[in-house]
Parts: C-alpha cells; sequence; structure tokens
C-alpha cells in the first residue's frame, strides 16, 4: 500500500473517531459523573439525525438542520431527564439498562411507526458537495465538514469543563457528587443540564452523519456499542480520555478493516484471508477494549477522582 | 366388491366430503421481517400479496381467505418458533413469505416434515435449490445466486475488462460474487468483504479507488447500500466508476438515494418500470394503495398470491395436491415480471433484467436497458433429485 493510500486511510479513521467522539463525549459524562448507564444515548443520535433530515427537507438549509437536530435532541433528552432518567439515579445499574433498552425499543418503534421503515433522503449541503484532491484521491469535501465541527466541539468542552464555573462543578461533581450538593450546589439541575447538553452532543453527531448514513428506524444502536467501548477504553467519566479513545478506535478499525485482509494473504490462502480478515477486523476494537481493561481498568485516560 | 369394501370406501368418500367442507376458508401464513432495518423489505411482500387477496376479492382458491401475519424479525430461531405455531396450532394451509435465506434454513427441517406447502418470496438459497429440494418448498422470488450471475453476464457482454467485487461478509455476500464470477471471465482485480450492517464505506472507498478498476460490482442489501452508494457518490466516484449491482439499488433504496445513484446499473428479475401489460396494471393499483412504487420484493408477494389462488383451485380442497397445484400453477398464471414456471427444484425459471438508473426531470428513475440472462434455470437443479 503507498503511503498517500496510508494518509488518506489515516484521515477517514479522524473523521470516524471524530464522529464517535460526539457520541461519546455526552456518554462518558453521563456515566461517569452521574453513574448513569444510558442506551437510549443512540436514540437521542437517532432523533438528531431525523430532526436535520425533515428540517433540511423542508427548508434547503443545513444549517437550520443541524440547529433543529440540536435543539431537538436537548428538548427530548431533558425531556427523559425529567421524566425517567432522574427517578432512576438511586437505582442501580441493571434498572438503568432495563429501563433505556425499553426506551430504545419505544423510540426504533415510534419512528417507524411516524416515518415508516423507509430510510429518509439526505443530500450532502451544495457547498461541501465536492470533492478535495488529496494525494492522487478524491477525497469529499464534507467529511473534512464533519473532522472540523468535531475538532470545535473538542475544544469546546475542554473550555467548558476547564475553563467555567459549571465546568468547575462537572469536575468536582465526577469527584464527589455527595460534597458538591452538600455545598449548596442544585445537583439535579446539574444533571439535568449535563444530561441536556450529552443529548445536544448526540443530535449533533445524527445530523452530520445524516448525510453519509441512512437515517432510519435503528440507526442508533451499532454506533452506541462502539462509543461504549470509546469510554471504557478512554476511561468512564473522562472527556479527554473520549477524544483520545475516540480517535484511537476510529482509526484502529479504519486500518484493522483495510490491513488485516492484507496482512493475512500473505500468510493464510486467498479464500481463508477473505473471509477471516473481516471477521477478525470487526473483533480488533473489542479486543482493544479487552486488553485495556486487563492491563488498566481504569481506563487509558481516566478521569481523576477523589481518593 | 365385497360389501365391508363398500362401506370403507363410502365412509371414506364421506370423510373426504366433510374435510372438503371444513377447508372452505383458506388459513395462509404470511411470515416476513416486519420490524428492524429490513421491515421496508418485509413490508413490501406483505403489501404484495395483501393487494393481490384484496383484487380477488378477499379470497384463495375461491375460498374465504384468513391471512395470518406473523414477524420473523429476521431471526431463524423466531422464524423456527412461527412456523411451528403456523403448522401445529393455526393449521394453515400454506406458508408464504418466509423471510431471508437463513430464517428459511432454520424452518426448512419443520416446513419438509409436515408437507404443508411452503412460498418464499424472498429467498431462494443453494442448499433448497440443489440436494435438499423438497416437493412443497417452492420459491416465488428467485435462486439466490440469479440476479448475480446475470449481472456477470452483463458485465461480459459489455467488454469489461477490470472488476472490483464487494459484498457483506456472510454467505449470501460470497454467493452473489461467487454467482458473478460463474459468468464473467474477466480479470478481478481485487474481491473485498466488510463486515455485515458496516455503516461507513470510506476505507474501502479509498482502496477502490487506488485500484483503478473499469468497474465495481457489489451485493449491499437494505440500509448497507444507501451508505455505500451515497458515500461513493460523495468521493467523486459517482458517474466515473460504473457501478454493477444487485439488491442495492432497488425499489426499496432509490427514494432514500435519489440522485446519488444515478448511473448504476442494477440486475434483477423485476422492477416497476418494466413494460408489461400485468406490470403496468399492478404498479398502478400498488401506487393507487399505498402511496409509493413497488420493489421487486413486492412483485414477489403479489405473484405469491396469484400462484396460491391458482393451486388451491386445482387442489381442489385437498391440501395433499396442493404441492402440485402450485407447481403447475407457477407455468399458467401471469406473472408481473414476465415469463415465468418453476423448475424441476421448485425454484424460478425466469428473466433477470438489467436496469439503469437515470435521471429524468429533477427526479431518478430506472429504465431496462438489456435482459442478460432469458428463461434462466439456476445451477444447482442437477442436484435436486425431485422427478
Amino acid at each position: 500500500m503507498s503511503a498517500s493510500l496510508l494518509l488518506v486511510q489515516l484521515l477517514n479513521g479522524l473523521q470516524y473517531g471524530v464522529l464517535l467522539f460526539l457520541l461519546a463525549a455526552g456518554l462518558t459524562l453521563v456515566f461517569g459523573i452521574m453513574s448513569f448507564v444510558n442506551l437510549a444515548h443512540g436514540s437521542l443520535y437517532m432523533v438528531g439525525a431525523y430532526a436535520a433530515a425533515l428540517t433540511y427537507g423542508a427548508t434547503g438549509s443545513f444549517a437550520l438542520a443541524v440547529l433543529a437536530a440540536m435543539g431537538a435532541a436537548l428538548f427530548v433528552g431533558l425531556l427523559l431527564e425529567l421524566t425517567i432518567v432522574s427517578r432512576l439515579y438511586r437505582r442501580d445499574h441493571l434498572d438503568h439498562v432495563l429501563a433505556t433498552f425499553g426506551l430504545v425499543m419505544f423510540f426504533n418503534e415510534l419512528v417507524r411507526l411516524v416515518w415508516g421503515p423507509q430510510p429518509l433522503f439526505v443530500q450532502v449541503p451544495e457547498v461541501l458537495a465536492g470533492t478535495v484532491q488529496l494525494f492522487g484521491f478524491n477525497y469529499p469535501s464534507y467529511r473534512f465538514a464533519i473532522i472540523a465541527v468535531g475538532l470545535l466541539v473538542a475544544v469546546g468542552s475542554y473550555w467548558l469543563i476547564h475553563k467555567t464555573r459549571l465546568g468547575m462543578l462537572i469536575r468536582a461533581g465526577a469527584q464527589n457528587p455527595q460534597l458538591v450538593g452538600a455545598l449548596g450546589v442544585n445537583i439535579g439541575l446539574l444533571n439535568a443540564m449535563l444530561f441536556g447538553v450529552g443529548a445536544m452532543l448526540a443530535g449533533l453527531a445524527g445530523a452530520m452523519a445524516g448525510p453519509l448514513l441512512s437515517v432510519q428506524s435503528g440507526m442508533g444502536e451499532p454506533v452506541l456499542i462502539t462509543t461504549l467501548v470509546v469510554i471504557v477504553i478512554g476511561g468512564i467519566g473522562s472527556v479527554n480520555g473520549a477524544l483520545y479513545a475516540a480517535l484511537i478506535v476510529g482509526v484502529v478499525d479504519t486500518l484493522g478493516r483495510v490491513l488485516l485482509p492484507l496482512v493475512l494473504r500473505q500468510v493464510a490462502e486467498r479464500s481463508v484471508a477473505d473471509a477471516a480478515g473481516p471477521a477478525l477486523a470487526s473483533m480488533l476494537v473489542y479486543l482493544l477494549m479487552a486488553v485495556v481493561l486487563a492491563l488498566r481498568p481504569q481506563g487509558l485516560f481516566p478521569a481523576r477522582r477523589g481518593r | 366388491m365385497n360389501r365391508s369394501n363398500t362401506l370403507r370406501a363410502t365412509a371414506l368418500a364421506a370423510a373426504l366430503v366433510t374435510s372438503a367442507v371444513a377447508t372452505q376458508a383458506a388459513t395462509i401464513g404470511l411470515m416476513a421481517p416486519l420490524s428492524g432495518p429490513q421491515a421496508l423489505v418485509g413490508q413490501d411482500q406483505v403489501d404484495g400479496f395483501m393487494l393481490a387477496v384484496e383484487q380477488l376479492g378477499g379470497k384463495l382458491g375461491g375460498q374465504a381467505a384468513t391471512i395470518l401475519k406473523e414477524d420473523d424479525q429476521l431471526k431463524p430461531e423466531v422464524g423456527q418458533q412461527i412456523v411451528r405455531k403456523l403448522i401445529d396450532k393455526d393449521k394453515v394451509d400454506a406458508i408464504v413469505g418466509l423471510s431471508f435465506s437463513n430464517v428459511l434454513m432454520g424452518s426448512l427441517p419443520r416446513l419438509a416434515e409436515s408437507g404443508v406447502v411452503a412460498i418464499a418470496t424472498n429467498a431462494g438459497p443453494s442448499p433448497i435449490a440443489g440436494a435438499q429440494c423438497k416437493a412443497n418448498i417452492f420459491s416465488m422470488a428467485w435462486q439466490n445466486d440469479g440476479a448475480a450471475e446475470a449481472m456477470g453476464k452483463f458485465a461480459q457482454d459489455r467488454g469489461i475488462k477490470r472488476v472490483y467485487l464487494m459484498a457483506p461478509n456472510y454467505q449470501a455476500g460470497k454467493d452473489m460474487l461467487a454467482g458473478f464470477k460463474r459468468f464473467y471471465k474477466g480479470e478481478v482485480v481485487d474481491e473485498v468483504y466488510t463486515q455485515v450492517n458496516q455503516p461507513d464505506y470510506s476505507a474501502e472507498i479509498a482502496q477502490l479507488q487506488s485500484a483503478k478498476p473499469d468497474a465495481v460490482f457489489v451485493f449491499y442489501p437494505g440500509g448497507m447500500g444507501i451508505n455505500f452508494v451515497k458515500q461513493m457518490s460523495q468521493a467523486g466516484l459517482g458517474g466515473k466508476l460504473p457501478l454493477y449491482s444487485v439488491f442495492t439499488v432497488d425499489g426499496t433504496t432509490l427514494p432514500s438515494l435519489g440522485d446519488t445513484a444515478a448511473g448504476a446499473i442494477s440486475a434483477a428479475m423485476y422492477d416497476a418500470s418494466l413494460d408489461t401489460p400485468e406490470n403496468r396494471k399492478f404498479v398502478t393499483a400498488f401506487e393507487a394503495k399505498y402511496k409509493r412504487t413497488p420493489s421487486l420484493y413486492a412483485a414477489a408477494g403479489f405473484d405469491a398470491a396469484n400462484v396460491l389462488d391458482l393451486g388451491l383451485r386445482k387442489a381442489g380442497g385437498d391440501p395433499k395436491k396442493l404441492a402440485a397445484g402450485v407447481k403447475a400453477a407457477g407455468g399458467e398464471f401471469k406473472s408481473v415480471r414476465g415469463p415465468f414456471q418453476f423448475g424441476k427444484n421448485n425454484m424460478p425459471v425466469q428473466n433477470y433484467y438489467a436496469f439503469e438508473t437515470v435521471r429524468a426531470g429533477g427526479k431518478v428513475a430506472t429504465k431496462q436497458i438489456g435482459t442478460p440472462l432469458a428463461a434462466h434455470a439456476d445451477s444447482y437443479a442437477a442436484l435436486c433429485k425431485l422427478p
């Protein structure tokens, strides 16, 4: 494989990682700070994708579509927090999983009832529809836009968490929520805000993924599983960890898909390599997770906890 | 003939009459994936079937028809339970639909043992087409390799020199690429298998670009196809690198693909644009009822109901004669896809057409551009021991 192709594949990995980060950032905060397992995070991603697809179809403005996606996901997220999630914080993880898994099925069926099983069509916005010449390859401009948005969110969340009062409370809450509550901070409100921000980012990810992927019922689940892998590798509760882990998972997955079959062809018969390559590649991120869990159960970049 | 024999014959005749009375109503099980990512494919089969039943006045074979709709969720174990329930509890006269190949194969033992007529509207796996063929199991859709074979023949006839092949890494994906290669004799640049339900193909598309083939052949059903075709078009390959596909750009995915599918060529046994009198009537009726264009899956469901209707008439209320009735009906009824009959392995012998997706007045539409394989029987029939 040529060096230029390798660079393009690295870029692909980066772009995939950035998209994963948008989902992982919200999930890891909710998981780490409220100790709440939210399987319905993928549904919020779907809500964002649908809101963006419908708004884009109606208005023709992609900027409006992205705003609508974030707004819709924020609204649904807050609604969930108020009506269901806030009642579950004190219960154990199994109850969280049961309740949010129920929500996943509810949302998938709701979407199917309202918009049918037919995936929605989302076009790439006109300005980003072209390609960029890169080392002799045509690289879609839209994927650069995803990378830009993802990095912007990464910088924004760094600023939010490390430079603002809200961020300070979030960090404090991650370390010792009882003490933060005892100091007179409305921890309920903080939780709701955090949940809302996570939902909003999931909605943003859904909106950005819309033009690339098919927008349909159940689209959130496959990506949610990879996102869970990301937050486990990164260290639960750590946004920085989520960013690094998302990029690692993105690159490992992309390069694994491309390189493993090629490598296997060197050592095994062609037909065996063709079958085993993709199968092994699909396991690669889980293997990585298993290794991380065995060697560093707290994750590679854990949030510092009070001891 | 002595007396006791006469009595026995009379009793037997009476029993036959009562059983004929008892089956005055036809009960049909209709199983398809109605939830999950492939729900659209299942819904089309159900809608096509129900449209035909409605056109027949709610009757099949002249008897009031009760249709029991079941969702197999595309899970073999669920499908198996449903098939058992339909046969043992509901005592159905026939089962239609039967979902994807993996679900059909899971239900095969019970179906074979029971002798209940089964008409698959979405699958024709090679084992059933070959050594494991059964007198009571039919495919109204295709033998799985058929469309891919047609696409291979088409690429060969067009004189394409170097082709790049891609499919998901499971049995059907391998079957499709094998089917393509059975009729394509040019150079295969590379054969790439991707993960099932993989959402993003950026890495594979970069590899594809660097290989610089004359054309790419893919099998990406459902959402996978939408993702792949869109992403290929976004990478600037749409219209530049000829895209040949099966079960990827079809009636179910085209509305979600829109412009990005322009120029794509696919092979299938049916498309709504086929110009036959039966099909024009079917498309008009389907669009009037469901407000969308029927896909090949809808056509298979529609045809299955009509074959079953004629088959039930031929059997005249005798469940044992239904399989033979359905087989004969296959060659007699008017399919919306053009010429049709069941081969000796109960798989379709039919035309496989090539369709091109073209821009037409701001929208995309399909256009028939050839018939690479006419009255095509599959290559497994020789292994089938049925008479």
